[in-house]
């Protein structure tokens, strides 16, 4: 597992309780910047990374050595523009990646924590990453974005704190995840708790991983990210090293390996734990449970600027479930935008190179900065 | 600028809220919020245009009107636009009235299928109008619903609508609409610009 003797880190001493009515206290909350912050403090954007994130968004991930998982967007002259904004990033709590989650090691025992970490919601994540604005002396930030369960923290961000940010442009995602959602989260739970080697979540103190639960979950997710058009015009039936099929169940089909792949190098740097605890974050967000389903009440006291932006082919948080949010805020007459962006690339499309996408965040972005 | 765009945006008050309903390329959006409000959002169907509204700096929402109209609240804009859209939806009549529902005014241009030119068409060549307002062929309009001035004013006297201002337009040259000058407007006007209130 990942070793983290580099990367930079807050101790937060303020106590946060949790949603589940744990409270913790004095934990750690990795974090990357890229850019400056300048003399005004009026260029900060907070990004939030997705179920499998971490804090390097950009540039080289020390870690793994690949680039930053936002790299498309996040860079000079790119969407988000480090030569002109400052651009935190934390690892979310519950996460791998040096903040505090079910892989840091329990003061008192000296062992991983595993298990017996408390499950957090994403309220509680995002709870957690404010208390870097006071780390970094900002009162008040110019931009919250993310995709995915990174958008879920946009929403939660501002619902929390109406008056943090001056704009937010949640991407690719969903005010309440869906059953179809917690379907396909529970699928991959199942994956990693039926492999013998988890052992109740304690893998670490037997020394196993279970790796092959944790691919499983990963390959299954995978396929939800991308769509069956992309699909079908990159993988079709065509087969991998081999010129017919050999009547068995080794990888036949070109996708079969693709996806082995994906789960095969995906144990190498997540968690399983840690896989578990966040999607069952996502599981519980559901932003209106307590305004009785009423969206716009969660934002009433908002004078945010909202940007929406959605893909064509994202059947995981569809355009509908985006336009749920639009419309909420169109009740409460808040200045929303909304883009629904033609791409193939399905889930993931926030990810990757799709102009239309970049372009339409960048010339929001840059133009709401102006004003 | 077009001349219909410089009379709608003269209608509107300085600092109102307006909601431009198939705002386009957000040509008239970005006139009105350099020069009258900054409150101005846009409602716009085609993905491209949004993308030119986003690269102006303007609030847009993508959307259908038929379809996203009715998510806005009641009274919850000063002005509402809607230009040279009407005759292009399924039911006008609900759009009709969703503006007046979201909008405490609504300005409305159409363009005239009483204008000579139209009626000339269909009269002695026998096909249907292509005119400088009505570019299209009959198999590639996206006019479902065309009506006359004298259609509109009809309709908004038929359903009690209050038609507070009627200007016509021809080769840039404004004129007022009224009862005793309404069928000679229907037939010398390129387009109608209506202001209208529940």
């Amino acid at each position: 597992m990942n070793e983290f003797n580099n990367i930079k880190k807050i101790i937060i001493k303020k106590p946060l309780k949790l949603d589940c009515g744990v409270t913790i206290a004095d934990y750690p909350l990795a974090y990357e910047t890229y850019g400056k912050l300048n003399q005004d403090k009026d260029n900060a954007i907070m990004v939030f990374h997705a179920l499998t994130g971490d804090q390097f968004a950009s540039g080289k991930n020390p870690v793994t050595n690949k680039d930053g998982w936002w790299s498309y967007v996040i860079g000079p002259n790119k969407a988000l523009d480090t030569n002109k904004y400052f651009i935190i990033c934390a690892n979310v709590i519950g996460g791998c990646m040096g903040s505090y989650g079910p892989s840091s090691i329990d003061k008192k025992n000296g062992k991983k924590i595993g298990i017996n970490f408390p499950v957090i919601t994403i309220n509680d994540m995002v709870n957690a990453q404010f208390n870097l604005l006071d780390h970094f002396n900002i009162e008040k930030l110019f931009c919250v974005t993310g995709g995915s369960m990174g958008g879920m923290q946009v929403l939660q961000f501002i619902a929390n704190y109406p008056d943090k940010s001056k704009i937010a442009i949640p991407i690719a995602c969903s005010a309440s995840h869906s059953a179809q959602n917690i379907a396909f989260n529970e699928l991959g739970r199942q994956a990693i708790m039926a492999d013998e080697n988890w052992k109740n979540g304690n893998y670490d103190l037997e020394n196993k991983s279970p790796a092959k639960g944790l691919s499983v979950a990963r390959m299954a997710a995978h396929i939800t990210y991308l769509s069956k058009k992309g699909l079908q015009e990159k993988f079709g039936r065509k087969l991998q090293e081999r010129d017919k099929i050999k009547f068995g169940f080794d990888a036949d089909f070109q996708i079969e390996s693709y996806l082995r792949y994906q789960g095969s190098i995906f144990v190498d740097r997540f968690d399983a734990n840690s896989y578990l605890y966040i999607t069952r974050a996502m599981d519980y967000f559901d932003l209106s449970k307590n305004t009785n389903s009423d969206l716009s009440k969660v934002f009433k006291n908002t004078k945010t600027k909202f940007f929406i932006i959605s893909f064509t082919s994202d059947w995981l948080y569809p355009t509908s479930e985006n336009r749920e949010i639009v419309i909420a805020l169109n009740a409460i007459n808040a200045d929303v935008g909304f883009l629904e962006v033609k791409s193939d690339k399905g889930h993931d499309s926030f990810l990757l190179d799709v102009p239309d996408f970049l372009n339409a965040l960048k010339n929001y972005v840059d133009n709401s900065y102006k004003k | 600028m077009k001349e219909e765009f410089k009379i709608i945006a003269n209608s509107i008050q300085r600092e109102k809220s307006i909601l431009d309903v198939g705002c386009g390329d957000g040509e008239l959006m970005k006139f009105i919020y350099e020069n009258i409000s900054k409150k101005i959002r846009g409602l716009e169907i085609s993905k491209d245009n949004v993308q030119k509204c986003i690269q102006k700096g303007l609030t847009v929402i993508e959307g259908n009107a038929e379809m996203d109209l009715r998510q806005f609240p009641s009274n919850s804009f000063d002005y509402v636009i809607l230009s040279q859209t009407l005759q292009a939806f399924l039911n006008p009549e609900k759009v009709i009235s969703d503006l007046l529902r979201i909008g405490k005014t609504s300005i409305v241009t159409i363009p005239n299928f009483g204008f000579w030119k139209v009626r000339f068409n269909l009269l002695f060549k026998g096909t249907m109008p292509v005119t400088k307002t009505l570019p299209n062929e009959w198999y590639n309009t996206p006019n479902l619903h065309m009506c006359s001035i004298k259609d509109f004013v009809n309709f908004c006297n038929d359903r009690k609508i209050n038609l507070f201002k009627s200007l016509a337009l021809t080769n840039n040259k404004v004129s007022s609409i009224n009862k005793f000058n309404l069928n000679f407007k229907n037939l010398t006007s390129e387009l109608g610009i209506f202001l209208i209130e529940k």
